[in-house]
């Protein structure tokens, strides 16, 4: 098993031509029993195993993961970090990530590549700039840098920005978070079950989950797997675009639709944008990854899906924007493009806590935006499931809520997904 | 990108149309009398089927008109489209249930 990282370690990896590079975590066969089992190995899923382990002592706990890990959206999404939300509940628990991201790289020892660039929310409409400028403040009564920018402020923050006034889509000013950013998923993913793994947690993969065992009393007792039966009386499921089909083999519906989301990359160029450019308006989000490609996002396709595949129209709209808001980028080629499964609540807020099955945890709806939240999620999670009560950060976003109608309301205080 | 076939128009392509979210979702009949429970599954929780989905759609560039559709979600492929207001062809569960 591979040892610490440290300046020492990489220097004497790198002379060895990489025959010293041990495997990071163990790909473990499931045992008959756990504590906890933990259904879906993306990023969300290993934070919380791996917060069960390092601050609630658990150690008999599993991932289960269908195919491989960080093989979902963790490893499909563009990486965008931020926690400008409007309501103080989303502020909470997205800065609650934020600041985790910010000492990731050092409490779980693996690079993450964490990148705090800036992002930068591009206002097109009057309308815009009334809600970002919103945004601003309710951020900052909240603990949330923010700050407005004018259009040339904005394009002293990023040179390539067309801010001409007779643009199809006008910069008529910009949102500017500084601590937001980028980081590297599928490091996420690895350092994370790196670290689990190392704590003691099984990380299962090609192991999908086919169906949950409950007892009598209506309690769950563990789940039926492609390897077997394993036993367990906590499951917490963070299958993102899966959770509605998982949470139904426990007899649970969710107010979840599932919808593909795509994004594409360019070829490779020498650094051009220095930040994180989103146009909500128009939905487009583009940053340059630290090879060198453009990462381009778009808004979801309009229907159900699980095919992991859009429709070409929906990625030509966001590279349509892109090139008008910065047309020294219309002769990049685009390489790849590709689709991850985004499961999406109606008020556009993540679902975390217990659900009416005694022992069965969810974390779940966190729809076009929930890469930037993985430590966040992982760790309220990991103590709702410990506690068997939910973190205070993670209580407003109880499945509750859809009864009770206290909503936390991102989609129309955004008016896009995100 | 999605070829539909409009009941009133025949095959076009899937920009001329509107997705409209889950079919057969009726409005409940006495509202006042509804438990808290019940308005929320009414207005959240849908289906959200991996294998045959029942769906709204409206032709907005085309005929104007909403119809119903049978689509398998893990393939896109449409297994048939039908008027608003008809039974759902296949005869399966009014909001489905897991493949």
């Amino acid at each position: 098993m591979a040892g610490r990282f440290s300046a020492l370690s990489l220097l004497r990896q790198a002379t060895g031509g990489g025959q010293r590079l041990a495997p990071q975590w163990r790909d473990a066969a499931p045992a008959d029993a756990y504590d906890v089992v933990i259904v879906g190995g993306g990023g969300h899923g290993l934070a919380a195993a791996y917060y069960l382990a390092k601050e609630h002592g658990l150690r008999r706990v599993a991932v289960l993961e269908k195919g491989w890990i960080g093989g979902g959206n963790t490893g499909r999404n563009t990486t965008i970090i931020r926690s400008n939300y409007l309501w103080d509940e989303s502020a909470a628990l997205y800065d609650h990530a934020l600041k985790l991201w910010e000492g990731l790289s050092r409490e779980i020892n693996y690079n993450v590549m964490f990148s705090p660039r800036g992002v930068m929310m591009l206002a097109h409409t009057e309308h815009d700039i009334q809600v970002f400028k919103r945004h601003v403040h309710a951020n900052r009564v909240n603990g949330v840098d923010n700050e407005w920018l004018t259009p040339r402020q904005a394009q002293a923050f990023c040179p390539p920005l067309n801010i001409a006034a007779g643009a199809r889509y006008p910069v008529l000013g910009a949102a500017l978070q500084r601590r937001g950013g980028t980081a590297r998923h599928d490091a996420v993913a690895w350092g994370y079950a790196r670290a689990a793994s190392a704590l003691g947690v099984d990380i299962v993969q090609n192991c999908a989950v086919t169906g949950i065992r409950r007892g009598p009393d209506g309690a769950v007792q563990g789940v039926e797997t492609t390897r077997g039966f394993i036993a367990a009386s906590k499951i917490g499921v963070s299958a993102a675009g899966a959770t509605s089909t998982v949470m139904q083999m426990a007899g649970v519906r969710m107010p979840l639709e599932s919808y593909p989301l795509q994004a594409l990359i360019s070829e490779p160029v020498k650094p051009v944008t220095p930040c994180v450019v989103m146009s909500n308006t128009v939905h487009a989000y583009i940053s340059q990854s630290d090879k060198g490609e453009l990462v381009i996002g778009s808004g979801t396709d309009q229907y159900v899906s699980y095919s992991q595949r859009g429709g070409l129209q929906a990625v030509t709209h966001a590279v349509e924007a892109v090139c008008d808001l910065f047309p020294t980028f219309s002769r990049l080629r685009m390489m790849r493009s590709w689709a991850g499964t985004v499961d999406v609540t109606p008020d556009r807020s993540p679902i975390i806590g217990k659900t009416p099955v005694p022992g069965l945890f969810v974390n779940a709806g966190w729809g076009t935006g929930g890469f930037k939240a993985t430590p966040g999620s992982g760790h309220v999670f990991a103590w709702t499931i410990a506690r068997d009560a939910p973190h205070p950060i993670a209580a407003p976003f109880s499945l509750d809520r859809f009864r009770t109608g206290r909503l936390i309301d991102e989609a129309a205080a955004a008016a896009v997904a995100h | 990108m999605l070829l539909i076939d409009c009941p009133h128009c025949g095959p076009r392509a899937e920009p001329e149309f509107q997705y409209a979210g889950e079919a057969h979702i009726a409005r409940p009949g006495d509202p006042a009398g509804l438990s808290d429970e019940a308005w929320a599954t009414h207005l959240y929780y849908r289906s959200n089927i991996r294998g045959l989905h029942a769906e709204r759609w409206r032709h907005i560039h085309g005929c104007g008109r909403y119809f119903n559709a049978v689509r398998d979600t893990v393939t896109d492929r449409f297994a048939c489209t039908y008027p608003a207001g008809t039974a759902r062809p296949d005869g399966a569960g009014v909001t489905g249930e897991p493949r």
